[in-house]
C-alpha cells in the first residue's frame, strides 16, 4: 500500500492514471478471466472427436472404466467395493473391488450423481465422455496456481495456456478418452502446486490439504508412485544443498504419515504402501529429515566450537546403530528377487526389463521407447523451451524453482523409457516454457516501456516493476536504490544508482527488443496451429470408428467393430463364453455384455498364454482348449480386406512369444522363415495350418478371387480349405471382425474314426 | 555384496579413530561430553514452559508407538491394519506436535507474523483428519 502511494504522488512515468491498488485489482480481474478462457479453451480444444465422430468412448481400457461406472451408478458404492465380476477372465474371475483405481469412476459417478439430483437427465455415458475435458480445465488452473507460487502471476498464466493445449496431454484427454491420466493429471499438479504452497508458506492448513490431494492421486492413478519418490528425492536434494527450513519440514513429515495412512486406505494399494520398495525411499527421507532437524536445533542451542565437539562425537560413537539398521534393510530387500520392486517400476528404472522378463508389458504399443520426432509431436516448441525456463529458474534458485526442475529431469527420464509417460512431463514442460516465456516477455517489454524516461520517473519505473514483479531480485534492487539515497544524501551517488539501475533493467535496444517480441508471438502462434492440428487429426480418432476419404471426396465410415458386439449382443445365449485375444476383452464385456476368458487387465500371463496358444495350434488342438475353457464363440480381427494394419495377424507374434513362455511345446522358430512371420506361399506349414491363420483367412479367396491381403502386400499361402471344428456364423460388412462357433463333440464315433483318434 | 565389503571399511576407520581417541588422554574426551552435556541441558531448561509442554507430549506419543512395536514383535502382526493405524496415529500426532512447536516458537524467525493462535487451529485440523483417516483404518 505504500509503494501505491508514492505512485500516485509522483504521477508515474508510464503513464497509468490508477493508483496501485487499483492497478492491482485490475490485474486481478485480468487474470481471471483470463483463467476462464483459458478454461473453455482446454475444454474446446478437446470436443474435436465428438464433432468429427460422435460422443463415443474411445479405445480399449475406457470402456472398462464406463462399464464400472454403469455398475456404480446402478449397484450403489458398497456394491461396487464388493464387486466381485464372473463375466471376465473365466473360469477365474475378477475381483474389481480391490483391483481398480477408483478415483476415475467414483468422480464420474458423483458428477452423474449430482447432475441427475438436479434434474439433468444427462447419460452416464454422455457424463464419462466429457469427464476427461471438464478435468482438463481443472488442470489448467492448476498448473496455473502451481506456477504462480514457483515465479508469479504472469508466468501462471503463461503455464497454464500451454498446458490447455499441449497435444501429449490432448491424446490421452479428448472428449471421450475415459481413462485413469484425465482425473490423475489434474491430481497431480494439484498435489504438487499445494506442496510447493507449504514449501513457501510453512502452513500446516496446506499440509493437511496436500495428503488430502495425494490421497486422491492415489485414488486415481498408479503413477502416484512418482509423486511419493519425487518429493523425497526434493527433500532429500534440499537438505544436503543446505536449504533445510522448518518449513521443509512441515511441508514434509504430515505428508508422509498421512499419505501412506491415505494411500494404505485404497485397497488396491493396501498394505503395499509399507512393504514395497516404491515406498521406501518416503521412509529414509523421513528419517533423514528428522536428523537433520535434530542436528539443526542441536547447531542454534550450542555454540559453534561445542557444536563441532558434538558432530565428531556422533561420528566416532554413534555410527554403529544405523550402519548396522541399514545393513540388515539392505539385506532384506537383497533377499527377494525383485528387490522388492514391483514388475512395472522396474519396467520403468530399467528399459530392457520388460523385454527380457515380462512380454506382456513389452508387448503393449504405449510401453515403447519414444522416438526423437514424437517429442516434437507431443510437445512442440517447449522442447527447447525448457532448458531456457531451467536457466530462469536458477535466478534465483527458491525451493519451489529447484523443485520443479528436479520434477522436470526425472519426467525427461521417464518419458525416455515409455511413450505413455510424456504425459507426465507434458506439465513439467508446461511450467518451465511458461516460466522461460514469461521471463522472456518481462524482459522486452520492460526494455520498450522504459527506452526514454527521466531519472525521477525512472526511480518510480522502478517502484512500479518491483510491485507488479514479485521477484526477489527486483525488491532487493529497489531496497538497495531507495536505502542508499536518503543515507548518503549526494545527488550523485544517486545518479551513479540511477544510471546501473537503467542498465540492469533496459538491457536491449528498442529494436531487437520489438523484433524479439514479435517473433516470439510468432513461435506461439506455430505452437497454436500445432496444437490444433494434432488434436483435430492425429489424436482424435476413437479407434472403434474409422473413416476414410472416398475418391469422390465423400466419408466411408468403418463401424465393423460395433457391429459385431451388437451382433454378439443379439444374437448369442446370455452365458456364452466368447475368446479373443485380450485386446478387446473390455470392448466385449462392456458392449457385448458376454463373458470373455482375458481382457485387457492383463493380471494372469498362462490365462492368456493359454488362449496365445490356442491362436497358434492346429484347428484340433486348439478346439481341445476352447472346450476345456467352455468357449462357444471366437473372433478374431482381420485387416487384409481393408488394409487395416492393427489386426490379429499383426499380432500374432505376441500370440506365439506370450504363449511359448508357458507352454514349450510352441516354438516361434516354427512360424518364422528366415526370420520373418510370413502369410503368403512361403509360410511354414506350422504357420499355414495354425488357427489365427485359419480363421482370418478362410474363404478370403473368394472375397476378391486372388485372396490379396493388403496389409501384408502379398497373396496368402493357402487359399482354399474346410474348417472341422469351428463353424463362421459372423463376418462384418468390411471383414474386419470373424466370428466362429466351436462345434460341438461328435455323439457317435464311428470304429474308422475312433482308430483314428487313438494313434 | 558390495555393502558387505563397505561395512568393515566403515567399522575398522571408526574403530580406528575410536582407539586413536582412546589413545588421547581420556579426560579430555570425557571432559568434553560433560560440557556438552551440560551445555545442551541449560539450553533446554532455559526453553519457555509451552515449548516443554510440547515436547513433553512428542516423548509420550514415540514412547507408546515403541510400546506398540514391541507388543506386536510379542504377540504377532496380525490384524496388520491394527497395528499400523495404532503406529502411525502415535508417530502422526508427534510429527505434528512438532510442526506446532516449530510454528508457536518465539526463537524462530520465519514464523514471527504467525498468530498462535492460527498456529494451534491448523494443529487440530491437521489431527482431526488424521484420527478420522485412523478411525477409517482401524478396521
Amino acid at each position: 500500500m505504500e509503494r501505491g502511494k508514492k505512485i500516485g504522488s509522483t504521477g508515474v512515468g508510464g503513464g497509468a492514471l490508477v493508483s496501485g491498488s487499483g492497478k492491482r485489482a485490475f490485474g486481478t480481474v485480468l487474470a481471471a478471466l483470463i483463467l476462464c478462457l483459458i478454461g473453455i479453451m482446454a475444454f474446446s480444444i478437446r470436443l474435436f472427436s465428438v464433432i468429427k465422430y460422435e460422443s463415443v468412448i474411445h479405445e480399449f481400457d475406457p470402456y472398462f472404466n464406463y462399464r464400472v461406472t454403469k455398475y456404480l451408478t446402478k449397484a450403489g458404492i458398497y456394491e461396487f467395493w464388493n464387486w466381485f465380476d464372473d463375466r471376465t477372465w473365466y473360469p477365474l474371475g475378477r475381483v474389481i473391488g480391490g483391483t481398480v483405481y477408483p478415483g476415475l469412476t467414483i468422480t464420474a459417478g458423483t458428477m452423474w450423481w449430482i447432475l441427475n439430483a438436479f434434474n439433468i437427465p444427462l447419460s452416464v455415458e454422455t457424463v464419462c465422455v466429457f469427464t476427461a475435458p471438464i478435468f482438463s480445465s481443472f488442470a489448467a488452473w492448476a498448473t496455473y496456481l502451481l506456477t504462480s507460487e514457483v515465479k508469479g502471476r504472469g508466468a501462471g498464466l503463461t503455464a497454464a495456456a500451454l498446458l490447455a493445449m499441449v497435444p501429449s496431454y490432448i491424446s490421452r484427454s479428448v472428449a471421450g478418452s475415459y481413462d485413469n491420466e484425465a482425473v490423475a493429471i489434474f491430481a497431480l499438479i494439484f498435489t504438487f502446486y499445494l506442496y510447493v504452497k507449504t514449501l513457501n508458506t510453512g502452513s500446516l492448513f496446506y499440509a493437511t490439504l496436500n495428503a488430502l490431494a495425494y490421497f486422491y492421486m492415489v485414488c486415481s492413478w498408479g503413477g502416484y508412485t512418482f509423486i511419493i519418490n519425487l518429493i523425497p528425492m526434493h527433500v532429500l536434494l534440499c537438505i544436503v544443498t543446505g536449504r533445510y527450513s522448518s518449513r521443509l519440514y512441515i511441508a514434509y513429515a504430515p505428508l508422509v504419515i498421512l499419505g501412506t495412512l491415505l494411500a494404505a486406505l485404497v485397497p488396491v494399494v493396501g498394505f503395499n504402501a509399507v512393504m514395497t520398495s516404491e515406498h521406501f525411499a518416503s521412509f529414509l527421507v523421513f528419517v533423514i529429515i528428522h536428523v537433520a532437524a535434530l542436528a539443526h536445533y542441536i547447531k542454534r542451542v550450542l555454540s559453534p566450537k561445542q557444536y563441532s565437539t558434538a558432530v565428531s562425537f556422533v561420528i566416532t560413537f554413534g555410527m554403529y546403530e544405523p550402519a548396522a539398521l541399514i545393513a540388515i534393510l539392505a539385506a532384506m530387500v537383497a533377499a527377494s528377487p525383485t528387490k522388492g520392486w514391483s514388475g512395472r517400476s522396474l519396467s520403468l528404472l530399467d528399459p530392457t526389463y520388460a523385454s527380457k522378463y515380462i512380454p506382456i508389458i513389452a508387448s503393449v504399443s504405449e510401453h515403447q521407447p519414444p522416438t526423437w520426432p514424437s517429442y516434437f509431436m507431443d510437445i512442440n516448441v517447449l522442447a527447447f523451451l525448457v532448458p531456457a525456463g531451467i536457466i530462469a529458474c536458477f535466478l534465483p534458485l527458491s525451493d519451489s524453482s529447484s523443485f520443479v526442475v528436479l520434477y522436470l529431469v526425472t519426467s525427461v527420464y521417464f518419458s525416455g523409457v515409455m511413450v505413455r509417460l510424456m504425459l507426465v512431463l507434458a506439465p513439467a514442460a508446461c511450467v518451465l516454457s511458461g516460466i522461460a516465456l514469461s521471463e522472456a516477455f518481462a524482459v522486452l517489454t520492460r526494455s520498450i516501456k522504459y527506452q526514454d524516461l527521466s531519472e525521477a520517473s525512472l526511480l518510480a519505473a522502478v517502484d512500479s516493476t518491483a510491485t507488479l514483479n514479485s521477484t526477489n531480485e527486483n525488491e532487493a534492487s529497489v531496497k538497495e536504490v531507495k536505502d542508499k539515497a536518503p543515507k548518503r544524501g549526494k545527488k550523485k551517488t544517486v545518479e551513479k544508482e540511477v544510471e546501473k539501475k537503467r542498465k540492469r533493467l533496459l538491457g536491449l535496444p528498442m529494436e531487437a527488443s520489438a523484433v524479439g517480441i514479435l517473433l516470439l508471438i510468432i513461435m506461439g502462434s506455430f505452437y497454436v496451429v500445432h496444437c490444433v492440428w494434432a488434436a483435430a487429426e492425429a489424436y482424435s480418432a476413437p479407434s472403434i470408428v474409422l473413416t476414410s476419404q472416398t475418391p469422390d471426396g465423400g466419408l466411408h465410415v468403418f463401424d465393423d467393430f460395433r457391429e459385431a458386439y451388437a451382433w454378439l449382443n443379439h444374437n448369442t445365449g446370455e452365458d456364452d463364453k466368447v475368446a479373443s485375444w485380450w485386446d478387446y476383452g473390455y470392448q466385449t464385456t462392456a458392449m457385448a455384455n458376454r463373458t470373455v476368458i482375458v481382457d485387457n487387465n492383463t493380471w494372469n500371463n498362462t490365462h492368456i498364454a493359454t488362449v496365445g496358444t490356442a491362436m497358434s495350434s492346429p484347428e484340433r488342438q486348439a478346439w481341445e482348449i476352447f472346450q476345456s475353457l467352455d468357449v462357444k464363440y471366437v473372433f478374431v480381427i482381420f485387416g487384409g480386406l481393408v488394409g487395416y494394419p492393427s489386426d490379429d495377424i499383426n499380432k500374432f507374434l505376441w500370440m506365439v512369444r506370450i504363449g511359448g513362455g508357458v507352454f514349450p511345446h510352441i516354438r516361434e522358430p516354427d512360424y518364422l522363415r528366415d526370420g520373418h512371420y510370413r502369410i503368403d506361399s512361403q509360410a511354414t506349414p506350422t504357420m499355414l495350418n495354425c488357427l489365427m491363420y485359419k480363421l482370418s483367412y478362410y474363404r478370403f479367396a473368394e472375397a476378391d478371387g486372388k485372396g490379396y491381403d493388403r496389409v501384408r502386400r502379398t497373396e496368402i499361402g493357402k487359399k482354399y480349405f474346410k474348417l472341422n471344428y469351428f463353424e463362421e456364423v459372423f463376418t462384418t460388412q468390411h471383414w474386419m471382425v470373424r466370428i466362429y462357433k466351436l462345434k460341438p463333440p461328435r455323439n457317435l464315433v464311428s470304429a474308422v474314426k475312433s482308430k483314428k483318434r487313438f494313434l | 555384496m558390495r555393502l558387505r565389503i563397505c561395512c568393515p571399511a566403515i567399522l575398522s576407520f571408526s574403530s580406528k579413530t575410536q582407539i586413536f581417541a582412546l589413545g588421547l588422554p581420556r579426560t579430555l574426551a570425557m571432559d568434553d561430553a560433560r560440557a556438552l552435556v551440560t551445555s545442551l541441558r541449560s539450553a533446554y531448561t532455559a526453553t519457555p514452559t509451552k515449548l516443554k509442554l510440547i515436547d513433553l507430549y512428542v516423548a509420550y506419543a514415540v514412547i507408546t508407538a515403541i510400546v506398540q512395536t514391541l507388543f506386536m514383535a510379542v504377540v504377532g502382526s496380525f490384524p496388520f491394519n491394527a497395528f499400523l493405524s495404532g503406529v502411525l496415529s502415535c508417530v502422526g500426532t508427534a510429527v505434528l506436535a512438532v510442526c506446532l512447536r516449530m510454528q508457536v516458537n518465539k526463537a524462530n524467525k520465519e514464523f514471527k507474523d504467525l498468530p498462535p493462535e492460527r498456529a494451534f487451529a491448523d494443529f487440530v485440523l491437521c489431527n482431526l483428519v488424521l484420527h478420522l483417516v485412523i478411525m477409517n483404518f482401524l478396521g
